[in-house]
């Protein structure tokens, strides 16, 4: 229930169904609704906010027609000329609509006419949630329906019925010269408006400003050199439109039409948005050497599917000279034919270099720029850091977390010596160990026997029992143990020493 | 007075050997370990930064790759502190914590897995032309002269420096693969060996290693016996071995 300050008073705004059923309609008083019900749940009426939400609304509607628009406090008008047969006629779109609707939980009533003003007031006061209003049969379907359904203001419409119109079919056949001075000429304007006479344009929401660029070439193109340099052609509006709305874009898909009918694409990502010409396009081109060009490309689509907030960065002067990027020997001719586009300069600057990375911190956009050429070669998966995780299993204590992630506070513990190769799944052993605790004699490992000499231990490791009872019924004895050669492994008995079964040994890592 | 002019007549020939060797190229900044012995088998006392350096096991760390990992570690723990490192891998074992305990923060490490040492060279390239990390390294089994040459050279041209570290999966390949030649301009072998016990305690003591620079351009080769690296590190050199006993760290009560 919401309820708004109106005047000096209290009033009901809106009402769910349950509260409607005890009587509680809008406009009642606070007061007079507490009085029927002690414990109501009200809020705050927000209009500002549902304003808001209906515009969204409006803009989501927008898969059914691009011509939406929002109305009044909870309408919504969609003109769907032209777009019906796509989702399989007029009936089965409004009810796909309000089934969409219900799903987020709004309850929604939904009318197709010819007239906006036909819609509306069928579907406000018509008896069905999805009617559909044949073509030239608004004069029927309207003849029921109350004067109210004509959007009339309040005071006209009390006159109507004063006078005795109650229905709309009254209003058909009576002389306009007549009623025109009494009700005045908006409610004639509205009765024309919704028979279709007299016309009502809807004024749509704005479109998204599209974020893609297209070329048509009038000859087909299938070299190498042309496709980069067309490439390079279609990235410069497109950064300067995402420049223009401060947007930085996360995911660019270059779609390329062949001339006999088929089309291949290609979609680089980036990890932070970025609207970087240059690195852009290096990503790019890494793409554009696998797709195969066939008999010649004509048309070339690029856009841009995913876009951020991008401020505008503030240019750093460089401290040291910037040494130079070599040029590689590429694969395919790509890239040298897109960095020859500036001035070649090839100086080799390795002491000054150097000396400029011992002082100057490291770029977070050079870092971010590097990570996403790698993910975009080797698979986002594949860049990660060793991330501390609180837990007490040596597998645990270290998870691999995305490389531009923050880093989490509490450390690894000092004290505790770790190993710095760890097996990614324990290797069983055979080991001698003398008695219940005390660490092996000699264990036999990949087919070669180690003898012990020296050895720490043990290092009891409990599973966790907060995460299954399996986990929690795991133990482990840790010992370091160093063999013959000087070489130091970390190995684990699993579970308490029995006397009537054999101790399980495995060997988990290799110290340093 | 024969004298001083003759070592001046050296050291003026000295730094004309220099430049022809480098050819041209302008001296490059070093990282110094710290330890004299060191120091001094390496041109221009430390390891030349800007450079491609190669980095192995000896023995049965050939396979496992623990020490020269640990090596490495300490020396990525004094290179450019706060600036990012990429290790490349293609088969990915190495523990956080025990970098750590060497002196590698883990905010500094990112992890670079390829599919196969294709993409680890070549993610060490496009690692060392980016100017934001401090260092790459890559785990590769072989080290064609081709590619070595061609990192070294990126190397160079942006001042990174580069490490090779070379695992194979059995000494046999070892044996066959480590000794070919490539553009590494220095390059290490490390082992373990029998840790220095602490006051005759029982238990494992500092570990210790056998570092062996076998190729270096412009220096001359040496080994070292040194204890293994600390939380910041730094490696020292161990004493002497041959005057102490070996110990056991405990008797059995019966014998065999």
């Amino acid at each position: 229930m919401l309820a708004a300050t109106v005047g000096n008073r209290r009033l009901v705004t809106a009402a769910d169904a349950a509260a409607q059923a005890m009587g509680i309609a809008p406009g009642l008083a606070l007061t007079d609704a507490r009085a029927l019900h002690p414990a109501l749940a009200v809020a705050p009426a927000d209009p500002v906010g549902d304003a808001a939400a209906l515009v969204r609304l409006a803009a989501a509607c927008g898969r059914y027609s691009p011509w939406t628009a929002p109305h009044g406090a909870d309408g919504v008008w969609l003109d769907i000329t032209g777009c019906a047969h796509l989702r399989g006629g007029e009936e089965s779109l409004a009810a796909e609509l309000v089934e969409r609707l219900a799903g987020q939980g709004i309850a929604g009533r939904a009318a197709i006419a010819d007239a906006p003003g036909a819609a509306w007031a069928v579907a406000r006061c018509g008896n069905a949630q999805i009617a559909v209003v044949p073509p030239g049969g608004a004069r029927a379907a309207l003849a029921a329906l109350p004067v109210m359904a004509l959007r009339l203001d309040p005071v006209v419409a009390m006159e109507l019925e004063r006078l005795g119109l109650r229905r709309i079919g009254d209003l058909y056949d009576l002389p306009r010269s007549a009623l025109a001075p009494r009700v005045g000429t908006v409610a004639m304007q509205r009765l024309d408006q919704a028979l279709g006479a007299a016309p009502e344009p809807l004024s749509p929401l704005p479109p998204q400003p599209p974020r893609w660029v297209r070329r048509r070439f009038a000859e087909p193109i299938a070299t190498p050199e042309a496709l980069a340099a067309a490439m390079g052609g279609l990235l410069e509006p497109l950064c300067r439109r995402l420049a223009g709305e401060r947007l930085g874009a996360r995911r660019l898909v270059l779609r390329l039409y062949r001339v006999d009918g088929t089309s291949a694409a290609a979609a680089i990502g980036t990890a932070r948005p970025s609207r970087d010409r240059r690195h852009l396009l290096r990503l790019l081109a890494e793409r554009l050497v696998e797709i195969d060009p066939g008999l010649g490309i004509e048309d070339m689509v690029l856009a841009a599917t995913a876009v951020e907030d991008l401020a505008a960065a503030q240019v750093k002067l460089p401290l040291s000279p910037r040494r130079e990027r070599v040029i590689p020997e590429a694969r395919g001719n790509v890239l040298p034919f897109l960095e020859s586009q500036k001035t070649a300069r090839q100086v080799a600057r390795g002491m000054l270099a150097a000396e400029g990375r011992e002082r100057d911190g490291t770029d977070p956009a050079e870092l971010a720029a590097l990570i996403d050429r790698l993910a975009n070669r080797l698979g986002s998966a594949a860049l990660c850091r060793l991330m501390p995780q609180e837990s007490h299993l040596p597998e645990r204590a270290a998870r691999p977390a995305p490389a531009l992630a923050p880093m989490a506070r509490a450390g690894w513990d000092p004290e505790r010596l770790r190993p710095v190769r760890l097996l990614p799944r324990p290797e069983p052993i055979e080991a001698v160990a003398p008695v219940p605790d005390d660490p092996p004699l000699f264990f036999r490992w990949r087919r070669r026997q180690h003898r012990v000499r020296r050895a720490d231990g043990p290092e009891r490791i409990c599973g966790e029992w907060w995460r299954s009872a399996q986990a929690a019924a795991e133990l482990r004895d840790y010992y370091h143990v160093e063999d013959e050669a000087g070489r130091r492994f970390w190995l684990f008995r699993a579970g308490l020493y029995r006397p009537y079964a054999p101790p399980r040994w495995f060997l988990h890592g290799l110290f340093a | 007075m024969a004298g001083n002019g003759g070592s001046e007549g050296l050291a003026a020939l000295r730094r004309q050997l220099e430049a022809l060797e480098r050819a041209g190229r302008l001296a490059s900044a070093v990282l110094p370990f710290g330890l004299a012995a060191i120091d001094t088998a390496l041109p221009q006392g430390g390891l030349a930064l800007g450079a491609l350096h190669e980095l192995a096991g000896a023995g049965p760390d050939a396979e496992d790759g623990a020490i020269a990992a640990a090596f490495l570690a300490g020396i990525l723990a004094r290179l450019a502190p706060p600036r990012p490192v990429l290790w490349c891998l293609a088969a990915g074992d190495l523990y956080g914590p025990g970098l750590a305990a060497c002196g590698l923060a883990p905010e500094r490490l990112i992890l670079a897995r390829a599919q196969s040492e294709r993409g680890v060279l070549w993610a060490m390239e496009e690692g060392l032309r980016s100017a934001a990390l401090g260092a790459v390294i890559g785990e590769v089994e072989a080290l064609p002269s081709a590619a070595s040459r061609r990192l070294q050279l990126a190397a160079e041209a942006s001042g990174g420096t580069a490490f090779a570290l070379r695992r194979w999966r059995n000494g046999e390949r070892a044996a066959r693969q480590r000794a070919a030649p490539n553009a590494a301009v220095t390059r290490w072998r490390v082992a373990a060996l029998p840790g220095a016990l602490i006051g005759g305690a029982p238990g494992i003591g500092r570990p210790r290693w056998h570092i062996e620079l076998w190729r270096c351009r412009g220096g001359v080769p040496a080994s070292w016996m040194v204890e293994a690296c600390d939380a910041t590190g730094h490696v020292t050199l161990a004493a002497e071995l041959a005057d102490r006993p070996e110990a056991p760290a405990f008797r059995p009560a019966f014998a065999g």
